[in-house]
């Protein structure tokens, strides 16, 4: 009995350290969640407005053929770029993406599209080295907060094997959403070639007016496309950071959770173990003094 | 008279939003100037370039702003840059700095075009910041 009463202590002694590791990590997630939706929400105006200048470039200028802009009518290859954290403690997080990513994999297969992975995040990385995939580009370091700089260097790979004839035809995003602190989801969207939609509906703000450029609708279409791949995907890191947090943060929390239900059945059981070895030694020592007391009665 | 509406973003946060009465950027095919009732224009911006805003009451606005477009509409102006800060913002000494290490290392390499767009952006921040270059 007292071997187990030893074991219970030792048991509730590393769930408790345990906990404590978790529940400072999931303070530390909610607080960095605060600073991430801060960064996504900074970075709307600029893309709210990157997205109207492109849409106007587009409706302007109908007989534009930019590169960027003309779908192959049989894409040989696709870059799938995968975002996913640097470190794990975050539940189902990457394991998400990771799945969405080999979904989309599947379809793009299905219609004989050869695949080109472009992973960002250490986790994704080791898990395409583990099956040993080769990867056509790969970034980490900046999961958690990842800056335009970093997203401008992810686009101009992206774009430069875009451009390249033996290059890739495509470029898919895979990412995580933020959509609020309870709910993320992945995405799966295609930037690349960019989607010219002729639609007769007008606008929500009214009709686009006509713009004049300067110097040519051309030249402005071929500064601006790069800069709306780029802050497409700065989009893709900013969201995918917010849900790392928001997903840590929710891991973490079931972790100290359950930490804290583990010590209580373990306390409970250790007050039993420790009531039966007092029972015991009481009734071992009435014993004792009953068989001590017959004994001398038995002598009389 | 009516006035401009004008938002200048950086993919990282929102510079500056206000209204004013005139805009003054430089664009690659040079300086152009913004009025109320302007028609559209898309215009790609230099890197290294001054951004000026009159306000009728008060101080002119003054940003370095280095690549990215300006975009007008309706009286709406964006000017939509990669990395832009106002003049109020700029470390002069850090500014000057850069403008230093940047020119030797032009005057090391000549086809150093690195350096030369390094340059470009000190000399842009320090004007920003209203000094003498």
């Amino acid at each position: 009995m007292g071997a187990q009463l030893r074991l219970l202590r030792r048991r509730i002694r590393s769930v408790k350290s345990t906990a404590k590791i978790t529940r400072a990590q999931e303070l530390i997630a909610s607080s960095r969640i605060i600073k991430a939706q801060q960064r996504m929400e900074a970075a709307v105006p600029y893309e709210r407005e990157i997205t109207r200048a492109v849409s106007a470039v587009l409706s302007n200028s109908a007989d534009i053929d930019h590169p960027l802009t003309v779908a192959k009518e049989q894409p040989a290859s696709a870059g799938v770029l995968i975002v996913t954290s640097d470190r794990g403690f975050a539940g189902g997080f990457n394991a998400n993406v990771l799945r969405e990513a080999e979904a989309l994999a599947g379809h793009l297969r299905a219609r004989n599209v050869q695949i080109k992975p472009y992973v960002v995040g250490r986790k994704g990385i080791t898990w395409h080295r583990f099956r040993s995939r080769p990867m056509s580009g790969e970034w980490a370091g900046f999961s958690d907060s990842p800056s335009y700089a970093h997203a401008k260097e992810i686009a101009e790979a992206l774009v430069a094997a875009f451009e390249d004839d033996n290059g890739i035809d495509e470029i898919h995003i895979v990412y995580t959403g933020f959509v609020s602190m309870l709910t993320q989801d992945v995405r799966v969207t295609r930037v690349l070639p960019l989607e010219v939609e002729e639609t007769t509906e007008q606008p929500a703000e009214g009709p686009l007016p006509y713009y004049e450029f300067e110097p040519t609708a051309g030249e402005v279409l071929n500064q601006l496309l790069p800069r709306y791949i780029e802050s497409r995907i700065f989009n893709a890191l900013l969201q995918s950071a917010a849900s790392e947090h928001a997903s840590r943060r929710r891991a973490m929390k079931s972790a100290t959770d359950n930490a804290n239900e583990l010590i209580r059945v373990f306390t409970q059981q250790m007050n039993q173990a420790r009531q039966a070895e007092i029972t015991q030694e009481i009734s071992e020592i009435v014993g004792g003094a009953n068989a001590l007391a017959d004994a001398s009665a038995g002598k009389e | 008279m009516a006035k401009l509406r004008i938002g200048v973003v950086s993919p990282e946060r929102e510079i500056w939003a206000g209204e004013a009465d005139m805009v003054i950027a430089k664009t690659v095919d040079g300086e152009i100037g913004i009025m109320p009732n302007h028609a559209p224009v898309l215009g790609v911006l230099v890197e290294g370039g001054v951004l000026r805003i009159r306000r009728g009451d008060g101080d002119d606005i003054v940003a370095a702003v280095h690549g990215g477009f300006i975009s007008v509409a309706n009286n709406d102006v964006s000017v939509l840059a990669e990395t832009a800060e106002l003049g109020s913002e700029v470390d002069v000494a850090a500014a000057r700095d850069a403008l230093q290490r940047a020119l030797a290392s032009v005057e090391a390499d000549n086809e150093n075009a690195e350096a030369q767009i390094e340059a470009k952006r000190a000399r842009a921040r320090l004007r920003a910041a209203g000094e003498e270059v």
